[in-house]
């Protein structure tokens, strides 16, 4: 008999799943990518929210990025789709199957190059679904050219300076009507955990701009994406948090300095005010904390717009509470007498 | 002078957005209940208000009602082509015009037989409303045409108000102009030409209906849950009668909510790749368009082909390369759907010929598409699918869903195993399971880069050759499911028509005008690619074989030659018909002769 003690069982979730049942394949992307970095945030966010992973559906296009639902959630069907037309494909599959818990991963070639059209198209229509864009502003896997959300003037690598203007992926979600805009750091957990429980409880397109670096391609002086230039830019608008609605909320505050954004599913983001006064449900506010980041050369970061008390596409269009997957020949065959009587019409 | 009964071909040369559409469909319902054999196509522009439009019928009592170029009776009523429009009736036929398009003298015609109609004065003398004037107008002619040829009146006016059911004021309106027309006739006009229609019974039990709606209630029968749809002539009408059908047929009637899921994407990208993502998910879903959009879906086909996901895709045929002529029809994208996208493709396209097959093969569509887990084409074109076709009517389905192989939670449980790209049954088909299934083995990734059968990236040169293989094999399993060509064996014949969707309509006359010139005729019908066996059968039997279609390469011609191969190709001769109107019998005549006076 062993003298050895038992290693301590790894902690479970709330549906007895460990951390490990939450992983996927390793990692292909360059070491120190900020991609990974997301993974793993993603990967805390669903275990730590007990989801089962049956139960999610990972999406994607093409690019480095979009690579990486395959590291994530081994339990969960993957579909890793055409350059810049995830969103269609995902519309597509939460229609078949409402239940689904759709989380998509795309990049800022993706999204907003090739896929701006579906991204713009997706948010309108109001998707109930995660949407992380990793945005390093570079394209990683054809080898570091500019992407449109470059910064105009900023250096690629080898030496070429971006004179366009850059899309800039909040402003234009909320433009375009979208319920849960935010901008996070790959390197910032604090801040961008709580943004993706707040993104899976939102019932609606949920919108996670996630500044990531490139560490091959755009991490060198010059570039405006570097992990040193954005740890110097990062301008957080207010500290986050999460909790469920039976949990307590702990956060210290002043009175007044605390905002609190209910979810339909009873779960609460925590918004705790750092320099300024901010209001997430107001669209304007957001539009113009946002020109006036970029004038300053700032990166803000946070919870622009929310907007918990929203219908999503399914509920616009009347689905069946049932998925229509599910259903079969008597749900979706007509009767003979039905024929009969369309074939009379056109006697 | 003889009569001539049941036999002519009508056109109404009118302005698009007069409002002729409900005349002229009042005219060919009132032949179709007089049990005439009859046939409508609408030759129209791409244009809402004031181009040209032409609307012809051919009534004929031996059942031909494919396009007749020699026109017998011409009504016109557009002033812009008043002089092409003359110019275009045989000789011994009939000019019905309005009293203001004046016959130049160096125009007129010793040939033909005029009835000039006061067609405007009528109006403005019997209808005070000026906004009326003109859409009652085409009533007019509808009862000229009703004395003239002799259409049973009960029958016409039923029609009228069948046509405008539920408003009496319309109905009243148009009934007055159909006399106004008729009692016109009967006091000013002398007739003269031999053309005269009389009651038969060759409708009965048949419809009028147009390939379009045919589909879309096939799609509703077939138990499609998922459209998304771009709009583009000739396919829009597919989807929003599909929409009309589901808000008829598919709403609960106790919660109010919907049994199907419609999204008019953005572009044909995003809606095959919706389509895609929902037949992923385990919903049956199509989409409907044409060639542009077909060009456009081109990436998601491929995509849908090499990762095995059901979908159903209509194209509705049109004129092309670009924008073509979009009003006009072509079988023009057998061949690029063929193998649409790049890579190593092949799909399976199933070719309806009249609107009992768009019914029938709109639901088999999803049917095979699941069993065989890949995008689905159903290659109708612009005269089927818009134009108005007599048709049996449709049987309800006997047949189950077939949702092919698909496997759930207890599946997995008892199997203990699974792997989406394995041929475990030897069909070169393997089995799926979709998102949402409750067992750790369930999950897999879809991805368009290489992949084995565990469903992992792969770059491994065996890996992809055995995977590509597979598909091969897979796309010779489809010769057992999709439906096989109809043949039609003369006695003494050894010389074969191979035809396939809508050219059908003129096969049958050529067929039998070559037999005035003695030379007998097998007929096969190609419903579906792959073809099965008997394609090949029809080339042994047969020493030559006339592959009839509607465009200028011989696309079918190209794909039959590849697919039988060898010396049996070298029997083929190609039959083209380009111009973007409907095919007709003439056509098919004359090029066959040449062939056949070479030989």
């Amino acid at each position: 008999m062993s003298t050895q003690a038992a290693a301590p069982a790894p902690s479970t979730n709330k549906i007895g799943l460990t951390k490990g049942d939450y992983k996927g394949a390793p990692s292909t992307l360059c070491i120190g990518c900020g991609h990974d970095s997301i993974t793993n945030h993603i990967i805390t966010s669903f275990f730590e929210l007990g989801i089962n992973p049956h139960q999610v559906a990972k999406m994607s296009g093409i690019g480095c990025s979009s690579k990486t639902p395959a590291y994530f959630m081994n339990q969960a069907h993957g579909f890793n789709s055409v350059h810049g037309r995830m969103p269609s494909v995902s519309t597509g599959a939460k229609l078949a199957n409402r239940n689904l818990n759709m989380i998509a991963v795309s990049g800022d070639g993706d999204t907003a190059s090739i896929g701006l059209g579906q991204f713009c198209h997706l948010i309108r229509r109001n998707l109930d679904m995660v949407y992380i864009v990793e945005n390093n502003g570079v394209y990683g896997l054809t080898k570091g050219q500019f992407s449109a959300t470059a910064d105009k003037d900023s250096k690629l690598k080898y030496g070429a300076i971006n004179k366009f203007e850059q899309i800039d992926i909040c402003s234009l979600a909320i433009d375009m009507g979208c319920t849960y805009v935010a901008r996070s750091f790959s390197g910032d957990p604090k801040q961008l955990i709580p943004l993706i429980k707040g993104a899976v409880s939102h019932k609606g397109t949920a919108i996670i701009d996630c500044i990531s670096p490139c560490v091959t391609f755009n991490n060198h002086e010059g570039s405006s994406r570097s992990y040193l230039t954005v740890k110097e830019k990062d301008d957080p608008l207010h500290e986050i948090g999460y909790v469920h609605g039976a949990e307590e909320i702990k956060v210290d505050y002043e009175p007044g300095s605390l905002k609190e954004v209910k979810f339909p599913d009873g779960a609460i983001v925590t918004l705790k005010k750092l320099k300024r006064d901010f209001d997430p449900t107001n669209r304007m506010q957001a539009l113009e904390a946002l020109e006036e980041s970029k004038t300053q050369g700032h990166l803000l970061t946070g919870l622009f717009y929310v907007n918990p008390q929203t219908h999503d596409l399914g509920e616009v269009l009347e689905i069946c509470d049932t998925p229509l997957a599910y259903l079969g020949e008597k749900e979706l065959r007509p009767s003979a007498e039905a024929l009969s009587k369309i074939m009379q019409g056109f006697e | 002078m003889s009569i001539i009964v049941n036999d002519c071909s009508i056109c109404i040369a009118t302005v698009n957005g007069s409002g002729s559409q409900s005349a002229n469909n009042i005219l060919l319902k009132s032949f179709f209940r007089m049990g005439i054999p009859s046939g409508a196509k609408n030759l129209f522009p791409s244009n809402i208000q004031g181009l040209p439009t032409w609307y012809t019928i051919r009534v004929n009592k031996d059942g031909y009602v494919a396009r007749k170029p020699e026109l017998d009776i011409m009504v016109a009523m557009n002033a812009a082509t008043w002089v092409e429009d003359h110019a275009s009736v045989k000789k011994g036929g009939v000019i019905i015009h309005g009293t203001e398009l004046a016959v130049a003298s160096g125009m007129k015609r010793d040939d033909v037989i005029y009835y000039a109609i006061p067609f405007k004065q009528l109006a403005e003398q019997n209808f005070t409303e000026i906004k009326l004037r003109k859409l009652l107008t085409n009533m007019i002619y509808v009862g000229v045409l009703t004395e003239l040829l002799q259409i049973d009146l009960e029958v016409v006016k039923k029609a009228v108000s069948d046509n405008f059911a539920n408003k009496a004021k319309v109905v009243e309106a148009n009934l007055k102009a159909l006399q106004v027309g008729i009692d016109y006739v009967k006091g000013n006009v002398k007739k003269q030409d031999p053309y005269k229609v009389e009651k038969m019974d060759a409708n009965k039990n048949k419809i009028v209906i147009d390939g379009n709606s045919a589909a879309a209630l096939g799609c509703v029968y077939g138990g499609c849950s998922v459209v998304a749809w771009y709009p583009i002539t000739p396919s829009s009408s597919l989807c929003e009668t599909t929409i009309d059908y589901f808000e008829e047929l598919r709403v609960d009637k106790t919660t109010g909510k919907k049994n199907f899921a419609t999204v008019q994407a953005e572009d044909e990208l995003a809606a095959i790749g919706m389509v895609l993502g929902a037949g992923w998910a385990g919903a049956r879903a199509m989409t409907a368009t044409s060639g542009p959009g077909i060009s456009l879906m081109a990436e998601f086909a491929g995509y849908g082909y090499f990762t095995e996901i059901p979908a159903v895709v209509f194209d509705i045929q049109r004129t092309g390369p670009s924008t073509g002529l979009p009003t006009r029809t072509m079988q023009g994208d057998i061949d690029f759907v063929n193998t649409l996208s790049h890579g190593d493709t092949r799909h399976p396209m199933l070719i309806p010929a009249n609107p009992v097959e768009c019914f029938e093969f709109a639901q088999s569509s999803f049917d095979l598409s699941e069993r065989l887990q890949t995008p689905v084409f159903v290659m109708s074109d612009l005269d089927l699918g818009m134009n108005q076709w007599a048709s049996e009517k449709f049987n309800m389905p006997s047949k189950p869903f077939d949702r092919g192989k698909v496997l759930n939670t207890e599946a997995l449980k008892k199997l203990g195993k699974f792997e989406r790209y394995r041929d475990v049954d030897g069909d070169a088909i393997p089995y799926r399971t979709l998102p949402g299934t409750d067992h750790p083995l369930a999950a897999y990734f879809t991805r368009g880069s290489g992949h084995n059968e565990g469903a992992k990236y792969t770059e491994k040169a065996e890996d992809y050759k055995n995977l590509m293989d597979r598909l091969s094999r897979k796309f010779e399993t489809a010769k057992k499911y999709v439906p096989k060509s109809v043949l039609k064996e003369v006695s003494g014949a050894d010389v074969g028509i191979l035809a396939y969707g809508s050219t059908d309509l003129a096969i049958t006359e050529s067929q039998d005008l070559l037999l005035k010139d003695g030379i007998k005729t097998n007929y096969l019908r190609v419903r579906a690619v792959p073809f099965g066996d008997e394609v090949k059968e029809f080339y042994k039997k047969n020493k030559r074989v006339y592959v009839v279609e509607q465009n200028r390469d011989g696309q079918m011609f190209e794909i039959v030659n590849h697919d039988i191969g060898g010396e049996l190709a070298l029997k083929s001769r190609s039959v083209r018909h380009y111009d973007g109107l409907p095919i007709f019998a003439k056509t098919i005549v004359e090029q066959i002769l040449k062939f056949e006076r070479s030989h």
